[in-house]
């Protein structure tokens, strides 16, 4: 594209000072907080985060609500989760996520299901408690292969009040299985952050603590009984992932929570190691587990054969000979696969610049699978990350890279405008703002309908799909109009 | 119908009298030949008991509930006609302590308008529960309903303060609304200078004291047998009373003001001047004659 190769390298430096700019001098002095260049051996992002977001921008977090419901209990599969409150919420979440699972749906699993209380005025007025525990019931009755039902509180049980713990604490005593209670009400904190800690705590309450791990009766334990915590399975990814775990000679006792079961959530308490992909949405799950049970926890990125070789490594160090000859063996397999993909794609795909804008994990996570490829990531950010993550983001990226926080729609375009980047990966809100700027985009929420992009198999997806979407020919025939027109003579300037 | 309709809302501290000096002014009011309807703004729906003779009508939001939801009611189901024609309705709301009564009050309000209980009336009065806590209990003073609040207080301290609250309400919805501040109207309980203090809180407010309504016992004997004044004892003074007050509301059209509320630190100084609170030093001083009184007794 001309524009492109018209254009000046930008400082990022003095490009942050131009987007803001435009702000009023408040609400400048503000942003100015969350956007940074990371400096050479930084060792933090050096932006402030996990802070309320300025009225009048665009963003594109979400609520408590989505946190829980649509992140952490939703894909719990054998469970029904009530979406309690008005139709809207439930219903236009209603298989947003792509988290997979197998069962037979609507007899032992429910996840493409949607369960909501549907509040009436009257339900507003007088209380939606008895709704609540009528829509128990039925459930029960309809669904009596379901293990357990979650309550998934909408902004106005908050508002009005309800005791859904008391409606819980009685239906679980009368169907004899959990019920659930969630106080995760939309307004509730500054994005679906607060949703994923509270979804944890709820688990850590009603689930948890509620297990004896010292009860060996049901199953017998191994030394090597390991846990995948904080994989969503979008697209797959936690099979993807789980095949590596096992073949290094683990065994995994329990998905968090793609493709999850209540048996698994209960069997955890019960691992020898808790092993975490997304930090940001259970790590307060594994530090309880870690303070109650003494189970340590370790991050993992399956993301790119080099990461998830060192990955596979961490992991295995963590056990004895056995597992960590394994885990060479298993790396030493795929090498031949992840070369393979390499020598396919990185000549297609070397020295392209990528834009990064994902919600509390991938923003780092996926970073060094661009770099397996040759692509040079040149500007990350996330929507829900609290410092604790840019932290970590730190060590991925290279200096002069970009970092933006909670950004704005108006910042990240002029940061795309500016950079003009190869390919913008985000999410669903995004993309068709900058495909119609003539920019290639993969969406990094739903893997734009693919995946799996976690661990070896994924990768060669991964790296498929992101070639389809920067060399895809489509982006040759858009021309602008003035681009034809007959050069006027003062055009270069 | 030539005169417009007038739309004038009851509100004071909980336990005040409003929902008797209301119904016994809107009784006096249909004697001067006005046509009323009443809509109670209280969960506990004991607005209209005194001119239906009844203990409880079925108030909007329980037939609603009943019945699934609003859409499925008739205006009949929840209109009753008491003393003189006046009209009564109840929005009714939740027993305590669950749902929300302020998103009651915001239905059953909607549900009368849309359905035409307010044709064919000179006067809508909404009696309102305690104080206005929520946006649902600010309904009625919100655009298009109540133009003129009455607060009917005393010269009890937290029933001035919650006088000031409301006003507070009231100008909070004066400009965007047409909201106006009636008057005051003092139900005695006896307390000191109670004329002079009630008196001086209108003034306070920016408004008057429409009227001071002496305490009669005559009041709680027609309430027993669920009558008001105006049709239990008609001949008394007390009824004359609130003939008076119904007199001054009925003139009073369009003489409402937007309310200038007080802060808490000026209230307080008011309540000294006037001897109902003390100063930290008079309590001080009093604390230490009750103490020597004490020990010289011991």
């Amino acid at each position: 594209m001309s524009l492109a190769e018209d254009m000046k390298p930008v400082d990022p430096k003095d490009l942050i000072a131009e987007v803001l700019e435009a702000y009023p001098e408040k609400s400048a002095k503000k942003r100015a907080k969350h956007l940074n260049v990371i400096a050479e051996g930084a060792s933090d992002c050096g932006v402030k985060s996990n802070v309320k977001s300025l009225p009048g921008v665009m963003t594109v977090r979400g609520c408590a609500y989505a946190g829980s419901k649509g992140v952490v209990w939703g894909p719990i599969k054998d469970m029904v989760h009530i979406s309690h409150g008005p139709v809207g919420c439930g219903h236009y979440s209603w298989a947003g996520r792509r988290n997979y699972y197998v069962g037979a749906t609507g007899i032992d699993t429910f996840g493409t299901m949607q369960f909501t209380t549907d509040f009436q005025e009257k339900d507003i007025v007088f209380g939606g408690d008895k709704k609540l525990a009528k829509t128990i019931d039925e459930i029960n009755e309809l669904f009596p292969l379901a293990r357990g039902t979650s309550v998934q509180s909408e902004c106005p049980v908050g508002l009005i009040g309800d005791d859904i713990e008391a409606v819980s604490r009685k239906k679980a005593d009368e169907h004899g299985k959990p019920v659930v209670p969630v106080r995760c009400e939309g307004f509730r904190g500054v994005s679906q952050s607060l949703g994923h800690h509270i979804a944890n705590d709820v688990i850590r309450d009603w689930i948890i603590d509620k297990v004896d791990p010292s009860n060996e009766t049901a199953w017998e334990s191994t030394p090597y009984d390991v846990t995948i915590i904080g994989d969503y399975n979008i697209g797959g990814d936690a099979w993807s992932s789980r095949i590596l775990i096992e073949e290094i000679g683990l065994r995994v006792i329990a998905q968090w929570s793609g493709d999850g079961t209540l048996a698994e959530l209960e069997n955890t308490p019960r691992a020898k190691v808790n092993l975490i992909h997304c930090y940001r949405s259970m790590n307060y799950i594994a530090r309880h587990m870690e303070e109650k049970f003494g189970i340590p926890w370790h991050e993992y990125n399956f993301f790119g054969p080099s990461q998830i070789a060192a990955s596979l490594r961490k992991i295995a160090a963590l056990f004895d000979e056995t597992i960590q000859a394994k885990a060479e063996a298993v790396i030493a397999k795929y090498t031949a696969l992840s070369e393979a993909v390499i020598a396919k794609y990185k000549p297609r795909l070397a020295g392209k610049k990528v834009m990064l804008y994902v919600g509390g994990l991938r923003s780092r996570h996926t970073v060094d699978a661009y770099h397996d490829l040759g692509m040079e990531v040149v500007g990350t950010g996330y929507e829900f990350a609290h410092n604790d993550d840019y932290q970590r983001t730190a060590q991925h990226v290279k200096e002069g890279t970009l970092i933006y926080d909670d950004v704005t729609a108006y910042e990240f375009e002029k940061f795309a405008e500016a950079i003009r980047p190869d390919l913008v990966a985000s999410g669903i809100k995004e993309k068709y703002v900058f495909q119609k700027m003539g920019l290639p985009f993969r969406q990094m929420h739903s893997w734009d309908y693919s995946g799996p992009y976690h661990g070896y198999d994924g990768f060669a997806i991964f790296a498929r799909d992101m070639d389809m979407a920067i060399n895809n020919p489509v982006w040759k025939l858009t021309q602008a109009p003035w681009e034809t027109a007959a050069p006027v003579a003062d055009a270069a300037e | 119908m030539s005169k417009a309709l007038r739309q004038i809302a009851f509100y004071g501290k909980g336990g005040i009298g409003k929902s008797t000096t209301s119904q016994n002014t809107l009784a006096a009011l249909a004697e001067l030949g006005q046509r009323i309807l009443i809509v109670g703004c209280d969960p506990k729906a004991d607005s209209t008991r005194l001119i239906l003779h009844a203990k409880a009508q079925n108030t909007v939001l329980h037939l609603a509930a009943e019945a699934g939801s609003v859409e499925d009611l008739e205006l009949e189901d929840v209109l009753k006609v008491g003393y003189r024609d006046i009209k009564c309705t109840e929005s009714g709301g939740p027993e305590p302590g669950v749902g929300c009564a302020g998103r009651g009050v915001i239905t059953a309000i909607n549900f009368l308008e849309e359905n035409g209980a307010y044709e064919d009336v000179d006067y809508v009065s909404y009696d309102v529960l305690g104080d206005v806590v929520c946006g649902g209990f600010a309904m009625p003073i919100r655009e298009n309903k109540a133009q003129e609040i009455y607060i009917v207080m005393s010269g009890e301290m937290m029933a001035l303060y919650a006088a000031n609250n409301i006003s507070r309400g009231i100008l909070k919805y004066a400009n965007s609304g047409g909201v106006r501040l009636g008057g005051l109207i003092c139900n005695e309980r006896q307390t000191d200078r109670e004329l002079d203090l009630a008196d001086a809180m209108a003034k306070r407010l920016g408004s008057k004291l429409i009227h001071f309504v002496p305490r009669a016992n005559i009041v709680q004997h027609a309430e027993l047998r669920r009558m008001t004044v105006i049709e239990y004892a008609p001949e008394s003074e007390q009824a004359e009373e609130y003939r008076q007050l119904a007199r001054k509301i009925h003139a009073n059209s369009g003489q409402g003001v937007i309310p200038t509320p007080i802060t808490m630190d000026e209230l307080e100084e008011m309540l000294m001047d006037f001897g109902i609170m003390k100063t930290e030093e008079q309590q001080l001083a009093e604390l230490a004659a009750k103490e020597a009184k004490l020990a010289v007794n011991a």
